[in-house]
């Protein structure tokens, strides 16, 4: 798919983009593989040291969520910065961040489960069923199985580029669910769903402006 | 925990421990950085009851008291939602130094005989001082067990004589965008407006609290004076207050305004009505790990729930 998208894209950007020799980039790599378990590290002191304020446990929820969302639309923002900037080399660091973002999800998902209500199955299936924001952020997080599933090579392979670019799509949809999660859940100060929800629209329309200049770059090279 | 809870105090320790505290004070004043003594004069003694730490005692004991064990001094003083001060809750711990607590009037108005515009001091000296250990649910399903000073809500609203025509009670709260950096963004209607029923009001267990711990009730938990009302969730208790308001109509609240359908006027502690997108059946107390079952009227049912029969509490939620 990198080889499409330099091939299409249009001349004399991609070409001159810096692209990290091997060395420099398993070291980016690491780095952006250690920096996402800050806030994990953060999260674990906090509560050793009782960092965490009154109600850690409201604390760890937030804060897995938080990052959750975040993390989220770094994934979601590779394909635009490549975009943008020519930097493919991005794309390597994508299945990360995907996956980095499907364990904070995980670590969500278990706060609520265990610390919130202690897998009281019974209040567990009522509230998904009766809270619309609990509904939206359960339907997120089953979305996000099928891709972390098929997260490997081999699994990429097995389900052929294209099958698997389509499946892969559904993170934009996870992107928009779990904003809407985040939005239906605060009492009243609305400011970072909000925030969240115009980063993910920025993305959406850096995508849709490169997919048009795309088109008409490839329009003017076949006639 | 910073604080413990004070020891009875002899009417003749109260001027040296009066001093030693406003020393004390100066000393934090100054060793923080905070300016705030600075602002509002260098502490004296004559406004010795104005400052953080300054003990309230000595108190009366109530018979409302729980003896469940108390929340920390630190977590009830750090963890509020005082949207004046910004929505987070710790930032009115951080931002609240700055609100003025000194002068402070309320004034009681509406229908009533004898409008009248009370200082802070004035209210102080209405009736002996009682320490109430209540329960306080917030309506985001934690809870607490906070050690209240203050007097009954009724003997300040005896002051004015309401008129028969009197049925509710509306409570004004300060907003000043200069001190208060939360009333700057329109997250809320402001000021804040809270809303009682009379005989809410009027009820024995209504507190307007001028104290925590057995000192000046700290800025975040919304000194000079704030009402506390345990069987309604945490909200309808109204802080900082500068206006009360006698009249026919049952008051707007902030909330009510705001999101009507999931905050209604009466806002009693209920677990058998859940919040439009939340179970109002259990509570996390804050320092427990796990939660607990809410209680009808926040436990408070025996001394409260004849004021509500016959009402469909659904439908009044």
């Amino acid at each position: 798919m990198q080889a499409r998208a330099s091939t299409a894209a249009p001349p004399g950007r991609s070409a001159r983009a810096w692209t990290p020799g091997p060395a420099v980039f398993r070291w980016l790599w690491r780095i952006v593989w250690l920096a996402c378990l800050v806030p994990l590290a953060w999260l674990a002191f906090g509560a050793y040291a009782d960092l965490l304020g009154a109600n850690p446990i409201e604390h760890i929820t937030r804060a897995t969520g938080d990052w959750t969302l975040r993390l989220l639309l770094v994934t979601l923002a590779v394909t635009p910065l490549r975009q943008v900037t020519g930097w493919h080399w991005l794309v390597r660091l994508r299945r990360m961040l995907g996956l980095y973002a499907f364990f904070y999800a995980s670590l969500h998902l278990l706060t609520y489960l265990w610390l919130d209500q202690f897998f009281d199955i019974e209040g567990i299936v009522k509230d998904i069923i009766k809270r619309p924001f609990i509904t939206i952020g359960f339907g997120a997080f089953l979305l996000l199985l099928p891709l972390a599933a098929t997260s490997t090579n081999g699994m990429v392979r097995r389900l052929g580029g294209r099958a698997w670019q389509r499946l892969h799509k559904l993170v934009y949809v996870v992107g928009i669910l779990g904003v809407a999660h985040y939005w239906w859940l605060v009492k009243k100060d609305l400011t970072e769903p909000i925030l969240y929800a115009c980063i993910l629209a920025t993305l959406f329309a850096v995508r849709l402006w490169h997919a048009r200049r795309l088109r008409a770059h490839v329009a003017a090279q076949t006639t | 925990m910073l604080i413990k809870r004070p020891a009875d105090i002899v009417p003749s320790d109260i001027t040296p421990r009066a001093l030693f505290d406003t020393r004390r004070d100066f000393i934090r004043a100054a060793g923080l950085g905070a300016g705030a003594a600075l602002l509002g004069g260098l502490p004296g003694v004559a406004d010795a009851q104005g400052k953080r730490g300054d003990k309230l005692g000595p108190l009366v004991k109530s018979p409302f008291s729980t003896d469940e064990k108390l929340n920390d001094y630190e977590d009830i003083t750090s963890y509020c939602n005082f949207y004046e001060f910004g929505t987070d809750k710790s930032d009115p711990s951080k931002n609240a130094h700055r609100m003025s607590t000194r002068p402070w009037t309320v004034s009681i108005e509406g229908l009533v005989q004898k409008p009248r515009t009370l200082g802070i001091e004035e209210v102080l000296k209405l009736a002996p001082l009682e320490e109430r250990i209540y329960r306080l649910r917030c309506v985001e399903a934690w809870s607490m067990v906070v050690p209240w000073v203050g007097l009954p809500l009724s003997v300040l609203l005896r002051q004015v004589e309401p008129l028969g025509s009197a049925k509710y009670v509306e409570f004004t709260t300060l907003a000043d965008p200069k001190t208060m950096p939360g009333v700057r963004s329109a997250v809320l209607e402001w000021p804040y407006v809270e809303g009682l029923r009379l005989d809410e009001a009027m009820h024995p267990l209504t507190l307007m609290a001028v104290g925590l711990y057995g000192e000046v009730l700290p800025n975040q938990n919304g000194a000079p004076m704030r009402l506390v009302v345990p069987w309604k969730y945490g909200f309808k208790s109204a802080k900082s207050i500068v206006k009360i308001r006698f009249t026919d109509k049952e008051p707007l609240s902030a909330w009510s305004r705001a999101a009507g359908r999931e905050y209604g006027f009466y806002s009693n502690v209920n677990p058998d009505v859940d919040h439009p997108r939340w179970s109002q059946g259990r509570e996390r107390r804050i320092g427990e790990f796990s939660k607990r079952k809410t209680l009808m009227f926040n436990g408070y049912g025996d001394q409260v729930a004849s004021l509500y029969t016959g009402m469909d509490l659904r439908k009044y939620y």
